[in-house]
């Protein structure tokens, strides 16, 4: 609710009203959306805003593949559940030994849904009583939410070393690469892992 | 500088089609079937890798190639300090955003 209203607010003024609803609506992918706005508001165009997004959703296909062996339904309907595939939804539904509880994460996506769009919406309309989303702290969410996720996991000795690498490879790529890059290279660098333990 | 409607409009169609196909991609190829077994043992590992990356890259992280270090490290700081104490994760994320946000206030 809050991070949707945070874009609302800040992508209004670059995209104008009626797109940034709309992409909140049909994308609805807030990692994605804010780096392709970052492109657009730097006087980017559109083939580089893509290109942004698509770097930050890229997360999306080792998170697809973790969750594979949990779903139990044809190919489309294994695409379309994949289509509730949100960082918070995947890390809330993980059950810990590779399996996921994907009523779970479909519950927690429909959940979402509403939220980021209607804080979307309340952004545009709201924009300029709020000013700047940041002074409320919000871009702080994000991070803490995360370190919570990962301290449960943490409990399990083999993902130590994991999550040490993980985090070590995205503090060292993040001023070499693009915004998006580091968190496709941790899980890159578990599937190099895996592969050489044979 | 406001980009012009088209470029905006292009990029919302890119990113929804794309978005979608990334999405469907590990679901449609990888389920349904038993996995090769070097993806079976690479998965349990994911979550840990992914988990802490996402906290660097959300702590430390900006819109360029650049270390950014702000009130965001205080916030988390206190967030770690909620999880070591064992509060709830909902208290543990307003803990981190108000300690930001009065990082920041003075």
């Amino acid at each position: 609710m809050l991070l949707g209203l945070s874009f609302g607010v800040l992508a209004r003024p670059v995209m104008g009203s009626v797109a940034t609803i709309v992409i909140s609506t049909i994308v609805f992918a807030g990692s994605a959306q804010f780096a392709a706005l970052a492109v657009l508001s730097a006087g980017g165009g559109a083939a580089a805003a893509i290109v942004a997004g698509m770097l930050l959703n890229l997360r999306f296909v080792p998170m697809g593949i973790a969750i594979a062996p949990s779903l139990r339904a044809g190919p489309l309907g294994r695409a379309l559940r994949g289509q509730a595939l949100v960082d918070a939804s995947w890390a809330l539904a993980n059950r810990g030994g590779g399996h996921f509880d994907i009523e779970f994460l479909l519950g927690s996506t429909l959940a979402q849904y509403p939220a980021w769009v209607g804080g979307t919406v309340l952004g545009v309309l709201a924009g300029g009583l709020i000013g700047n989303p940041r002074a409320f702290g919000l871009d702080a969410i994000f991070p803490a939410f995360f370190l919570g996720l990962l301290v449960a996991e943490l409990r399990r000795p083999d993902a130590r070393p994991m999550a040490a690498l993980g985090g070590l490879l995205a503090l060292v790529l993040i001023p070499l690469t693009p915004p998006g890059v580091p968190i496709i290279a941790a899980a890159a660098a578990v599937f190099v892992v895996a592969g050489w333990r044979r | 500088m406001a980009p012009v409607t088209t470029a905006v409009w292009i990029t919302v169609a890119g990113l929804c089609v794309t978005t979608a196909a990334i999405k469907a991609f590990g679901p449609l190829v990888f389920g349904g079937r038993d996995l090769p077994s070097f993806l079976a043992r690479a998965i349990p590992l994911l979550a840990p890798a992914l988990l802490a990356a996402l906290v660097v890259t959300e702590t430390v992280g900006g819109t360029g190639r650049a270390l950014v270090l702000d009130a965001r490290l205080g916030g988390v700081a206190v967030a770690g300090f909620a999880i070591w104490r064992r509060w709830p994760l909902a208290v543990v994320v307003l803990c981190a955003a108000a300690t930001t946000a009065l990082l920041r206030a003075v």
